[in-house]
């Protein structure tokens, strides 16, 4: 079961059924034990993050910190900045995490997709000087209490994303690279095709409407 | 109901961080009145944690202190105050209205002629933003556009050769289309319209203008 359960103040709830039938069968049953990992790492850094965002957890910080402030240093790297500059940035990165930690939304995206939006927004400060208008907040921010089912589902979803990615043909990964991390023109990003966002994206749709109708 | 939206393209690069000003500009603005590219632009910042988790091996060490310092900051920073709950229900949302300086009430307005005013919004230059404003049954003039141009409807409703666009939806247009959208009769129609290139009219005089128009 996964830790995202732990000392955390989501609901109780019945656990969603396990993926697909047929997931975990075929030519990539060897891949299975590393998805049940990933999921179960996902819902540890789930709980890391509730932990910091509700008791100021140091410890909880300090992992969190550990796996993803050289992620975001590499990050930065690749998409130009110097050493110095992406380690000062990144530090940043980790000390908004800190500060934003109750804005977490586990509903509608795992905790490596929220540090890289953070990450992305200093990237933009630090590298390109340009200003990026955000959209307008929900009137609300996440549910004091999210709903384990949907967290849960969500996270899974993001692992299953990660996995799909890791198996496009490497000509097309390496363009998604490009865009992400790198500088890829705007018509050159509208030649990327086929991304399987399907599930991941009808999943946050459902989480923003659940949201809707729960909080007006 | 909104029914003209973004396309993957441009999700995307709102999403990688990688489009001008201006088009973060009517990215932002239509996401805050769509909830269904919303869900789309949070599905392509989760191809970017997917990324970044995913960064092969050897990620870069972080210098031996990092921890400390950062702990060090966040002890000694009080935590922000919470952010002002920004005005609603006005016409434009909240990332225009940091652009306009406040609501339509706010815009300052120059004729261009045939009663179509526009404002041009402050951003970088390598691409722009402007807002229009076309009364009622009126037409903007007949152009065509020399790269890709963008048009979100906040208030009242257009026609062109394409569709019909109401509040919160968006037209996107490319080099080869030739339209002229009108204001649907009722109430006045006022669009943010962004563009990567500077507008073309086919008609003699307007073009003479363009360059005092800054279009």
């Amino acid at each position: 079961m996964l830790q995202l359960l732990d000392q955390s103040p989501i609901k109780e709830r019945q656990a969603p059924p396990p993926g697909p039938p047929g997931a975990g069968g075929g030519p990539h049953t060897g891949k299975v034990r590393d998805v049940s990992q990933a999921d179960e790492a996902q819902g540890e850094w789930v709980a890391q993050v509730l932990r910091v965002a509700q008791k100021g957890d140091e410890a909880a910080f300090a992992e969190l910190f550990a796996h993803f402030a050289p992620r975001v240093k590499a990050f930065l790297m690749k998409s130009g900045a110097g050493a110095a500059l992406a380690e000062e940035c990144a530090q940043d990165v980790m000390a908004t995490l800190w500060h934003k930690a109750h804005l977490f939304d586990p509903a509608r995206a795992s905790v490596a997709t929220w540090i890289f939006t953070i990450a992305r927004n200093r990237r933009i400060d630090a590298l390109r000087k340009a200003r990026r208008p955000e959209p307008e907040d929900l009137p609300w921010g996440p549910e004091p209490e999210p709903d384990q089912a949907d967290a849960l589902a969500l996270q899974q979803e993001s692992t299953k994303l990660g996995v799909a990615l890791a198996r496009l043909p490497d000509n097309q990964r390496v363009l998604i690279e490009q865009a992400y991390f790198g500088d890829l023109s705007h018509g050159e990003i509208a030649k990327i095709t086929g991304l399987p966002l399907g599930t991941i994206k009808s999943r946050i749709r459902l989480a923003l409407e659940k949201l809707r109708q729960a909080m007006t | 109901m909104i029914r003209h939206h973004l396309n993957d393209a441009l999700l995307m690069g709102y999403s990688a961080g990688q489009l001008p000003e201006a088009f973060n500009l009517i990215v932002a603005t239509h996401i805050s009145m769509c909830d269904a590219c919303r869900a789309r632009l949070e599905s392509f910042d989760a191809v970017g944690g997917a990324l970044l988790e995913n960064l092969p091996d050897p990620v870069e060490d972080m210098g031996a202190d990092s921890l400390e310092k950062v702990m060090a900051r966040i002890r000694q920073t009080p935590p922000p105050p919470a952010p002002k709950p920004k005005p609603r229900g006005g016409v434009f949302p909240a990332p225009l209205r940091d652009y306009v300086g406040g609501d339509v009430e706010a815009v300052r307005w120059r004729s261009v002629g045939g009663g179509v005013r526009q404002a041009i919004l402050p951003t970088a230059r390598d691409a722009s933003a402007r807002l229009l404003y076309i009364p009622a049954g009126m037409a903007v003039p007949d152009h065509g556009h020399r790269g890709m141009e963008l048009t979100l409807v906040l208030q009242g409703a257009f026609r062109d050769e394409v569709d019909h666009f109401g509040r919160g939806d968006i037209e996107i247009a490319t080099e080869e289309l030739e339209h002229t959208p009108i204001a649907e009769p009722g109430a006045d129609c006022i669009c943010l319209a962004v563009t990567d290139a500077p507008l073309r009219f086919n008609s003699f005089v307007p073009r003479l203008l363009q360059p005092f128009l800054k279009i």
